[in-house]
């Protein structure tokens, strides 16, 4: 019977003692983990949340100096409307190359309406159409412009 | 969740963590779905182009050269232009891609593995010229609606393939044959699986030409994909889009094609001139064959300065459609006299020719060096815009370069 007990007595105290080691490692564990992740230790500092979120929505909207960041379409009215609508199957790249006047982008959105799927822009169509011919109206090129943005550089030969 | 997916999942979350960003959502991300943090949105490196070309548009992806760029007498991969109306095709297996033979006018349909076309006909190899049908389109006015291309929609490669003719003949043509349209595997902007982004054709004539290509090889290698691995049709001399990427099969066709983008207004100019910004009803529209007369100086970059008393050597590639450049000048006074350069015969017929010349400057001061091909049946390249059309085609107006003297 003593000897059984004594069993028992070292039993739990190397128990205790691997339970010990075990939340010790487990600590340094998750403190490694959570030092490799955030070195900063930015989490207690006093941040605002959005350094952790690099990828999230109000980011990817954000505009400078007049321009929509993420398709680089000019900030005015009607802007979200032309994002919402107009960059899903193409680019935007493709909306800002462009230059017409009203009747015209009225025809290339039927067109698109008839032939490539864009829905029913409903009250948005004339949101739509009165942002592109404000900010991306056509500029008068004539018969043939004069060369412009030249960079001049010496021809070494 | 099988164990690849776990791992791509587990993967996914780690690199997350190691930049700092929590992706949320991560694990109801759909399938093959990359987010922007994994992807290479780089179409330099995408496509092999050089950092010099000029991305109009990423969706579908458009992609032009600038004139000095084109300079090599062969155009390679990394200065070649690129111009989809679709999405590229994934997961391409070249074992098991086949190319269907059909149509109205087939005499028997066939489908042919690629390695059955590269064994069964015979191979040929040939320079040919592909520009783009709105190469130059950013110039008009009105405007004209599309990808605003300046002058860099036009390329010469060497392209390796099988006649058209001879896949054509093997499936036997009947006596109704009017024109052969393509069809491909690239898709559609809307995601709509029932809609080609494109597929247009040419007529028999021009189907049945020795350099019409069936291709599977651009300058001695297999055609880089946004080209249109692993086949594609080469016709020289006509719009680029003739030329289908990615084709699968091409039908005979009892009457014109009338695929995507060969009806309406796509590929066709006004039957009759019409004056600037005029409304021109569809029926009124032909549809675009052999491009116009055309050049490029592609030596000197525009912008040298030289001293004065130093010649200029001027070089550059001159191109006619179906028919050859007979003659090549400049002008260094908007017009007023035109010297000739001398110009080569084409490597072969529907390759772009080189020209070159030796520019003296009378005195100091801004000039602009006008270039000027001439067609074998006499046409010229206009220096102001030629007719204007709908959609902006066929510009062909002189190109021309800056140069100061000092």
């Amino acid at each position: 019977m003593e000897k059984e007990e004594q069993f028992r007595y070292q039993a739990k105290i190397i128990y205790r003692l691997m339970v010990i080691v075990f939340s010790m490692v487990g600590l340094v564990t998750v403190t490694g983990i959570y030092l490799i992740t955030d070195p900063t230790l930015s989490v207690f500092k006093k941040t605002t949340p959005e350094s952790l979120y690099i990828l999230t929505e109000e980011d990817e909207e954000r505009i400078e100096n007049g321009i929509h960041l993420r398709t680089g379409l000019i900030e005015a009215e009607g802007l979200m409307e032309v994002v919402n609508n107009c960059t899903n199957c193409h680019s935007s790249k493709l909306v800002i190359q462009n230059r017409m006047n009203k009747e015209r982008w009225i025809a290339t959105i039927r067109w698109m309406q008839e032939t490539q799927n864009l829905w029913d822009l409903g009250g948005n169509e004339d949101i739509i159409v009165s942002y592109l011919v404000t900010n991306y109206p056509p500029g008068k090129k004539g018969r043939r412009e004069i060369l412009t943005n030249i960079e001049w550089y010496d021809l070494q030969e | 969740m099988e164990r690849r997916d776990f791992v791509k999942k587990a993967a996914l979350g780690v690199s997350a963590a190691i930049a700092g960003v929590h992706i949320v959502f991560a694990d109801v991300m759909p399938k093959g779905y990359e987010p922007l943090l994994h992807q290479d949105p780089d179409p330099f490196k995408l496509f092999g182009k050089d950092k010099e070309m000029v991305v109009l548009n990423d969706k579908p992806w458009n992609i032009e050269a600038k004139a000095h760029l084109l300079d090599d007498k062969v155009t390679p991969n990394k200065y070649m232009f690129v111009r989809n109306n679709g999405l590229i095709p994934e997961n391409i297996d070249v074992n098991s891609w086949t190319l269907t033979i059909d149509g109205e006018s087939v005499k028997q349909k066939k489908i042919y593995t690629l390695s059955e076309l590269k064994s069964k006909f015979k191979q040929y190899t040939y320079q040919l010229t592909l520009e783009c049908g709105g190469n130059g389109r950013s110039e008009f006015d009105p405007p004209a609606k599309g990808n605003q291309w300046t002058v860099g929609a036009v390329s010469c490669a060497e392209w390796t393939g099988v006649r058209l003719r001879d896949v054509l003949e093997d499936a036997g043509i009947k006596d109704t044959a009017v024109y052969i349209g393509y069809h491909a595997a690239d898709r559609h902007l809307s995601g709509d699986p029932d809609k080609e982004p494109i597929s247009r054709g040419a007529p028999m004539r021009k189907a049945l030409q020795d350099e019409t290509l069936l291709a599977f090889k651009m300058n001695g290698e297999d055609i880089p994909l946004a080209h249109g691995y692993p086949l594609r049709l080469v016709a020289g001399g006509w719009p680029a889009s003739v030329s289908g990427k990615w084709v699968n099969s091409i039908s005979i066709r009892d009457k014109i094609h009338d695929g995507t983008k060969m009806t309406g207004t796509a590929y066709r100019v006004p039957c009759n001139p019409v004056a600037p910004g005029e409304k021109v009803k569809d029926e009124d529209m032909c549809i675009i064959e052999s491009m116009p007369v055309k050049s490029l100086i592609t030596y000197p970059k525009s912008g040298a300065i030289i001293n004065k008393g130093k010649k200029l050597k001027i070089r550059g590639h001159a191109w006619a459609g179906e028919l050859e450049v007979a003659k090549m000048e400049y002008s260094i006074d908007f017009g007023s006299t035109w010297m000739k350069c001398s110009v080569e015969k084409p490597a072969n017929r529907l390759a772009w020719q080189h020209f070159s010349a030796t520019v003296d400057f009378p005195k100091k001061g801004y000039y602009e060096v006008w270039a000027r091909a001439t067609d074998t049946r006499r046409g010229s390249q206009p220096m102001i815009l030629p007719g204007w059309n709908p959609k902006g085609y066929l510009n062909n107006a002189c190109h021309r370069i800056a140069v100061k003297v000092k």
